[in-house]
């Protein structure tokens, strides 16, 4: 069982970005479940959304206390939230920043491997938009890979990709296998 | 004994699946006393018909107005209502 | 054999309901069950499903559209949750009263004030004696499946009674997860057309919803919950076909890890599947503990529960609504009624878990087991507990 927890904004998109980790579980015939942070939806408050990848059936229905994985769609939040909260021995958190990872652990205290990349800079220049949750995906997934083996199968990410976003699928694909390809992993002190 | 049904003889819901049953009601058989009406006061303007609450009033071929019997339960809203005052109410036994 | 997709359980209801053939869906929005039928209307506007789409003023008016359609003869859903359907309170009666037979999903969600968007079954609870048969479901798949069914069990002229599928919101409404649905095929095979034995018909009038005086209305009564204790035959049934068409079967109890279990917990709806976790955590340090899950809940299975309660030594009931001022929590206290007339009686260990969407976790029901264990150990029984509430 693979638990991630997503952190964004209202209207950043990190309840979709656990929906897309699920369906393209399920579409390679995994297990997959994702659901937000339930509650009413707030334009830019910070939200939280979940997401479980396992090989098994998915039972436990409760929030994620200790996630292998924690996605931070935007900088901004690791001065008001403590994203490294219950991180799993192992864990990696992903965030999107323009700055060198090393900073970022010296001075937010991150726990864990940490992985970063300009999510910002890859979504204005292929999406056009500041949003960086189909992007950061690509992140999400190079810094939880083992050797060659991915979270979900890049295949089948970029198939629910396609499902969800029909014709403007392709930039969404372009950015997230650009952000793969530039993510940076530091290891863990 | 009770001749109405059980449980099990009810359709489900317990529906009215005679129409028109209500009209097996007699309910003038309620009435102590009767509307009777002042031909030589009546001016046929049909209110008493209009206010009748079981629609029991019916105007005649010679134009003036008469309760159904079986149906009129002797309320008395005609006369209430009646602008020229002709209906007066006669008790049964009389 | 269906297809497996992703989907979020909301959405999965919708698609159910549409391959279902419904006529009308008379709708108000609340969440969490917005986007049942916001899917919905998407559905009827787009000529996916050909059903007439009704966006009334209020709850109260979307239970008494459904009367109305149902009456004429049509194949009827709504959904609801919480406040909305405390607001159709005296329609709820009226529906099971007159026999209407339809589909309700509620998407459970406690109840104001303080005012709460979020999850637990004290909307339901309210309901409970409404005359509807209601089950609670724990999974998508389930919920699924369940539209055909109850519409199935409903419309059965040996029932004709309205049904509530109760699933927990945003624990599972809100959630994506695998759904295997159904072809046409296998609809068609286990839901046949609604054929009304009777219905609002201006060449044959009759009179629906009449007065019934105290000379009628006592059988009236009686017949209505004769039909609605005998309902849990045609449900066995229904259950039986649809696992011959799509090859999953369900019961009146579905039972956990139980076979050689002292101590069970008690549940119903989504949490009793984090439980299930839980218990396999337990089993792996070598507790004797299984999970019984309520799947029907109205007509209550007196028999099956006090079968399978009987010889337990400690039942840990779960509830997810309390019973203010009173029993604590209506299924531990029905628990307690069907275990009553044995001679030999589990330890019934009672909980309020997770009212006002609180999580309940697997730490949660490790620490009732641990209560449980102290009980069956010769502890002496305590007062049921509210989960989690700070002192």
């Amino acid at each position: 069982m693979f638990e991630i927890r997503f952190h964004g904004r209202g209207g950043q998109g990190a309840v979709t970005s656990a929906e897309l980790i699920a369906h393209a579980a399920i579409e390679e015939g995994k297990f997959g479940q994702a659901f937000p942070s339930f509650g009413p939806e707030r334009r830019g408050a910070p939200v939280m959304a979940f997401a479980r990848v396992s090989d098994v059936t998915i039972r436990n229905r409760s929030a994620v206390y200790n996630p292998n994985g924690v996605l931070v769609l935007d900088p901004s939040l690791l001065k008001l939230v403590n994203v490294g909260d219950g991180l799993a021995e192992g864990g990696v958190i992903v965030v999107s920043s323009h700055r060198p990872a090393e900073d970022l652990r010296a001075e937010f205290k991150l726990p864990g491997r940490l992985a970063v990349v300009d999510g910002l800079a890859i979504a204005m220049k292929t999406i056009r938009r500041p949003i960086t949750n189909t992007t950061m995906l690509g992140a999400l997934l190079k810094a939880t890979a083992d050797g060659d083996k991915t979270l979900v199968d890049l295949d089948a990410l970029e198939h629910a990709l396609h499902n969800r976003f029909g014709r403007i699928a392709a930039p969404n694909i372009a950015a997230f296998k650009r952000a793969f390809k530039d993510t940076v992993v530091l290891e863990e002190n | 004994m009770s001749s109405l049904p059980g449980w099990k003889a009810l359709p489900p819901g317990c529906p009215v699946q005679t129409p028109l049953s209500a009209a097996n009601n007699h309910t003038g058989s309620w009435r102590s006393e009767r509307p009777i009406w002042n031909h030589e006061q009546c001016v046929q303007c049909g209110v008493c018909d209009m206010f009748c609450p079981e629609a029991c009033i019916k105007q005649t071929a010679e134009g003036f107005y008469e309760a159904n019997l079986d149906y009129c339960k002797g309320c008395g809203i005609c006369k209430q209502e009646c602008p020229t005052q002709c209906i007066s109410m006669k008790q049964e036994e009389e | 054999m269906g297809t497996r997709k992703g989907m979020e359980v909301s959405i999965g209801i919708a698609e159910a309901v549409m391959m279902a053939d419904v006529d009308v869906i008379p709708a108000y929005p609340i969440t969490p069950q917005t986007h049942i039928v916001e899917h919905l209307s998407e559905l009827v506007a787009d000529g996916h499903l050909d059903a007439e789409f009704v966006p009334v003023e209020s709850e109260h008016s979307a239970m008494s559209c459904c009367c109305g359609s149902v009456a004429a003869g049509a194949r009827t859903f709504t959904a609801t949750s919480s406040q909305g359907l405390a607001l159709m309170h005296e329609i709820l009666f009226i529906a099971s009263g007159m026999r209407l037979p339809m589909v309700m999903a509620v998407a459970n969600r406690s109840l104001s004030a303080p005012i709460s968007i979020w999850n637990d079954h004290g909307d339901v609870m309210a309901a409970r004696d409404t005359g509807w048969m209601q089950i609670f479901v724990e999974n998508g798949q389930e919920a699924y499946d369940h539209m055909m069914w109850a519409f199935r069990v409903s419309e059965d002229h040996d029932v004709l009674l309205p049904i509530m599928v109760n699933f927990d919101g945003f624990i599972l409404s809100h959630v994506v997860e695998p759904i295997e649905v159904w072809s046409p095929e296998e609809v068609k095979q286990f839901l046949p057309p609604y054929k009304p034995p009777y219905r609002l018909d201006v060449d044959k009038p009759w009179t629906f919803g009449a007065v019934g005086i105290p000379d009628i209305y006592l059988e009236t009564r009686m017949a209505h919950n004769e039909a609605l204790i005998d309902s849990q035959k045609v449900m066995e049934k229904a259950w039986d076909e649809m696992a011959e068409v799509v090859g999953r079967k369900y019961s009146v109890l579905e039972n956990y890890k139980t076979d050689d279990a002292d101590i069970v917990f008690l549940t119903m709806g989504g949490i009793s599947e984090t439980c299930m976790t839980a218990v396999d955590q337990m089993r792996d340090e070598g507790k004797k503990v299984g999970v019984i899950r309520l799947r029907m809940w109205r007509p209550f299975p007196f028999a099956e529960v006090a079968k399978e309660l009987g010889g337990r030594k400690v039942v840990l009931a779960v509830d997810r609504a309390l019973s203010t001022g009173g029993c604590g929590g209506p299924v531990a206290s029905e628990i307690k009624a069907a275990l009553y007339p044995l001679d030999k009686r589990p330890q019934v260990v009672e909980f309020i878990a997770g009212l006002g969407g609180r999580d309940v976790t697997i730490g949660d029901f490790k620490e009732m087991y641990d209560k449980g264990a102290a009980v069956a150990a010769g502890g002496a029984v305590p007062p049921y507990e509210m989960v989690g509430v700070r002192a």
